[in-house]
């Protein structure tokens, strides 16, 4: 039976589409022409001239700061909540459930909105603090519904089997459960990780003066920065991007394989 | 006394994340309803009493237009997503399993690309000496004088490129799932393919296509970003004008009260959609039955 060609003609537009201006903004920033549109040549000084830009490397390591602290905090609050969401059900259970669920569905500029008009009324001052807690709150729910995905497959006779040998529910978890989950844990924590780097909307609404992340800095140059250098950033981000998922693709396929 | 100790284990491992939610989640999102009530403060915060001059301030003429104009842009840019997802993630799902999942990561990459850089990259493309604007005068497609950025069909173009991704991947997923001996089936009977599609296809991987409505509806009703380095004045949006309020008037409670029309809005197609799935469940579920 003859099948339409359609949908791969709109897969391949598709994809063109979503990588025509990638590349051509890869190509650019090899460009030694300060204007997109002169081709004088290929050149690595945008590259060169990221290196000596201090407020970039300023602004990542707040990035750093903030994503590896609120990745610690919200692994710990997501895996307790998918834990005691798993093993209960309750109407708390309920109510939990649909607090975690809620801030997922939840357009970004609202939850920025409201996070800073409650640091303003409880009069918190603006900075890397208010930006931490505000990750920490959105990072929550996707490491708990990640460990939630994971505990839902997981055999709970091990844990059982190391309850009658005599093991407390306690030490059954940490010893026993925990190990066994830790690649879920860390899944949900690479993710946790990766929003809170690339969040911007939220960390713009409550940055305060001298809390530039990564994203405010990109988004400030894109304003008024010169583009060459947003190319050249831009590149590396996307190799940077390209490589993560690319690894965490074979990472699963090898898994699925055994 | 089991069953105490249990219930003192759930309150131990519920409150971390339910305190930390109700606290920095609940609490903030009803205290943007409440400042609607509240006045401003010469300093840009908020000050102390009640008042309705937020709610007045409202029925400022210049809204409608920005309102109307943020549902038309998301529902496009929704409609524009779904109409192109749905064939990809058909095409996906039934494409082999080499090229399957090389095509898979081409669509995974650009969602956790940071999207400043892909809105970026548009704002290029698009700029008066960029690569598409000549490529169009040089056809005769343009005028020279005809600026492609600054509005509204530059945010809705933006949108789409950006939120496309988010609807690829439930439909893909709900495909991957679908038994497409039914297809054949259905044609074996007779239905021609384009039948076939959309009324055996379509209806099996409905969650799915009302999966990809959601993540892309729900942030375009939102979207901030995307306006404002591509829009101009002629292609804002809500989110536009909360951001305006708060980082240009430094006027906290005229943002809320946006902000709250902004949460009902956004409320109404979830609720919709839950209602649909709900009815749709009750009804009789042919797909279900028959795989």
């Amino acid at each position: 039976m003859k099948r339409s060609r359609l949908p791969l003609i709109i897969t391949v537009v598709v994809l063109i589409f979503f990588y025509l201006p990638i590349l051509i903004l890869v190509i650019n920033s090899f460009n030694a022409s300060r204007f997109g549109s002169t081709w004088e040549g290929w050149s690595l000084r945008w590259y060169a001239r990221l290196w000596h830009e201090r407020e970039i490397w300023l602004a990542l390591e707040n990035s750093l700061i903030i994503g590896i602290s609120a990745t610690l905090l919200s692994v710990v609050l997501g895996t307790t909540a998918a834990f005691a969401l798993h093993r209960y059900q309750s109407q708390l259970q309920r109510i939990h459930y649909t607090l975690i669920y809620t801030p997922l569905v939840v357009p970004e500029i609202l939850m920025g909105i409201s996070l800073l008009l409650f640091f303003a009324a409880i009069g918190l001052e603006l900075g890397l603090f208010t930006i931490f807690l505000a990750h920490v709150t959105f990072c929550i729910s996707f490491v708990a519904l990640v460990v939630l995905g994971r505990l839902q497959d997981f055999d709970f006779s091990i844990v059982e089997a190391a309850q009658d040998l005599g093991a407390n529910w306690w030490t059954a978890c940490w010893k026993v459960l925990l190990p066994l989950l830790a690649p879920g844990i860390v899944a949900g924590g690479l993710l946790a990780f990766t929003l809170s780097i690339d969040d911007f909307v939220i960390s713009f609404f409550v940055a305060g003066p001298g809390s530039t992340t990564l994203p405010i800095r990109i988004y400030s140059m894109i304003k008024h920065g010169s583009p060459p250098l947003i190319n050249a950033l831009s590149s590396i981000l996307l190799l940077l991007t390209f490589l993560a998922v690319w690894l965490s693709q074979r990472l699963t396929i090898e898994k699925s394989a055994v | 006394m089991g069953s105490m100790r249990s219930s003192i284990n759930e309150w131990l491992m519920t409150f971390p994340s339910m305190s930390w939610l109700v606290v920095l989640f609940l609490i903030p999102t009803l205290i943007v309803f409440a400042i609607t009530f509240k006045p401003t403060d010469p300093y840009g915060g908020i000050g102390s009493g009640w008042t309705l001059e937020t709610l007045r301030s409202l029925g400022n003429p210049n809204y409608p237009a920005l309102i109307w104009r943020t549902i038309w842009l998301s529902i496009a840019t929704t409609a524009i997503c779904i109409l192109l997802a749905t064939p990809t993630g058909y095409f996906l799902a039934r494409a082999d399993k080499r090229w399957r999942q090389m095509l898979l990561l081409l669509v995974i990459v650009p969602f956790w690309t940071s999207f400043l850089i892909r809105i970026f990259a548009w704002k290029v493309l698009l700029h008066p000496e960029g690569f598409i604007k000549e490529a169009l005068v040089f056809l005769h497609f343009v005028q020279p004088d005809t600026s492609l950025l600054y509005n509204a069909g530059a945010v809705l173009l933006v949108s789409v490129y950006t939120f496309l991704p988010f609807s690829i991947l439930p439909i893909y997923a709900a495909a991957e799932k679908f038994d497409f001996r039914l297809i054949e089936a259905a044609r074996d009977l007779g239905a021609h393919q384009v039948q076939a599609f959309i009324r055996i296809f379509l209806p099996g991987i409905r969650r799915g296509l009302l999966t990809g409505v959601l993540v892309v509806l729900i942030p375009a009703l939102g979207s901030y970003v995307i306006p404002d380095i591509v829009g101009g004045p002629s292609g804002e949006m809500l989110g536009n004008k909360i951001a305006q309020r708060v980082f240009v008037d430094r006027n906290l409670p005229h943002a809320s009260g946006l902000s709250a029309f902004l949460i009902l809005a956004v409320l109404l197609p979830m609720l919709a959609v839950l209602l649909l799935q709900r009815k749709k469940e009750r009804a009789t579920p042919i797909i279900e039955e028959a795989s």
